[in-house]
């Protein structure tokens, strides 16, 4: 991002917003009887440096901790806010520009303008260079907050995170014996890795190993879940279930294989092909099941790898 | 081969995706197990199938496949047909069995999964 460019955002909020976004609304005023000496603890304790002088309504008067130091030495603590206030106020309106203020504040020198309402003439607020800095930078932070988030969702979002070690976590549950969902959890990882700009053979391998695992525990468990873990190196998915578990797995990878219902294999699976499927897309894969606890099956897709099965 | 030769060559119905006709499809997968359509079909082939249900759809979205057609004349459900549409999936059918809807398609050309790459 060049400087040019920041400098034209700020010129071009200048003009966009008006003095009204950026005033301080609860004026603290006094009064032209005030004692100067009252000035002093009403500047300490609001942290402020300079308040309009208000009588009824209409605003008289500007004093500032310059007209306080200027009775100090003058050595005439006993006088009141009128006689030490700057009587000749320049004003700001609460609908101008907040360029109009800029220019105001280069023009006079002053810290600080009442801002007084269009219609009603009366004083709605004070507005210092400080309150349109802060200002400023919070808008321009909100900008390039959302410019950022644009820029997350739409591009390849593991090169624009800045860190040493990035590790993105997805979770599905897998409802078991819900065959109009089943694949849903596959179809909505897809998707997302997709989003993360992940390459599409990549992403083939992934959604179909997936795609077999998720049927395995829509088949045979009553529900289980799908943990995705991507980095810059791989992407390692875990499908755990709660299911009857695998009595023997090196037959289970056997292809053709099965223990599948004749129902099932109406729906095109309980070929025993899954693992075997599974197997071919991952570049590892482990396969832990204990009878009637449930079956843990973890593989690892590379993201750098030599890209192990071009052809899938 | 576009997916509108292959209706005129199948003689097929367009179930759904009639605006999708122009695009080109790779190769031909004809098969009803899906466990083996995941582990050898092409992207961008159509998928040939008497399956009917939502499984074929996802398995389609899953490996990338550009069309199916169901043979032997079976019709999906209401709910099949609106999850392809949902994926941008098209749907034909066509009332040849499956070994001479391959058969034809081969015959014009389409190659089969085995002889892309």
């Amino acid at each position: 991002m060049t400087q040019q460019k920041e400098i034209t955002r700020v010129q071009e909020l200048i003009y966009e917003m008006k003095v009204e976004q950026v005033m301080v609304k609860d004026v603290i005023t006094v009064e032209p009887d005030t004692p100067m000496s009252d000035l002093r603890s009403l500047l300490r304790d609001k942290r402020i440096s300079g308040v309009p002088v208000v009588e009824g309504d209409r605003v008289v008067g500007l004093v500032s901790i310059e007209d306080f130091i200027k009775t100090l030495s003058d050595g005439n603590m006993n006088c009141l806010v009128k006689d030490q206030m700057t009587k000749n106020v320049k004003i700001i309106y609460n609908t101008d520009r907040l360029v109009h203020a800029v220019r105001e504040f280069d023009r006079w020198g002053f810290g600080r303008f009442p801002v007084l309402d269009r219609k009603s003439r009366k004083l709605v607020g004070i507005i210092t260079k400080g309150n349109i800095i802060q200002r400023l930078l919070n808008k321009l932070e909100i900008d390039y907050h959302a410019e950022e988030t644009q820029r997350f969702q739409t591009s390849h979002f593991f090169e624009s995170i800045i860190t040493d070690k990035a590790k993105l976590t997805l979770q599905y549950d897998i409802i078991g014996k819900d065959f109009n969902r089943a694949g849903e959890a596959s179809s909505n990882l897809k998707k997302s890795l997709k989003t993360m700009g992940i390459p599409q053979q990549i992403i083939r391998r992934v959604a179909i190993a997936t795609y077999e695992a998720e049927m395995n525990v829509v088949i045979y468990a009553d529900s289980g879940s799908l943990t995705v873990r991507v980095t810059q190196e791989s992407i390692v998915v875990e499908v755990v279930d709660s299911g009857p578990g695998i009595e023997d797995i090196n037959k289970a990878l056997e292809p053709g294989f099965s223990t599948a219902d004749d129902w099932i294999r109406d729906l095109g699976f309980g070929a025993g092909m899954g693992l075997n499927n599974i197997q071919k897309c991952a570049d590892e894969m482990n396969l832990e099941s204990t009878v009637q606890k449930g079956t843990d099956l973890e593989f690892i897709v590379n993201l750098n790898g030599e890209g192990k099965d071009e052809t899938i | 081969m576009t997916l509108k030769e292959i209706v005129k060559i199948l003689n097929a119905t367009v179930l759904n995706g009639s605006d999708m006709l122009d695009v080109e499809v790779r190769a031909g997968c004809g098969c009803d197990l899906m466990s083996d359509v995941l582990a050898f079909i092409k992207a961008d082939a159509i998928l040939l199938t008497g399956l009917t249900n939502t499984q074929v759809i996802r398995t389609a979205e899953v490996a990338d496949i550009k069309a199916i057609c169901f043979v032997r004349g079976k019709s999906p459900s209401q709910d099949v047909i609106d999850l392809a549409q949902e994926k941008e999936i098209p749907l034909i059918k066509s009332s040849l069995p499956l070994f001479e809807a391959c058969g034809r398609l081969y015959q014009n050309g389409l190659q089969g999964c085995s002889e892309i790459e």
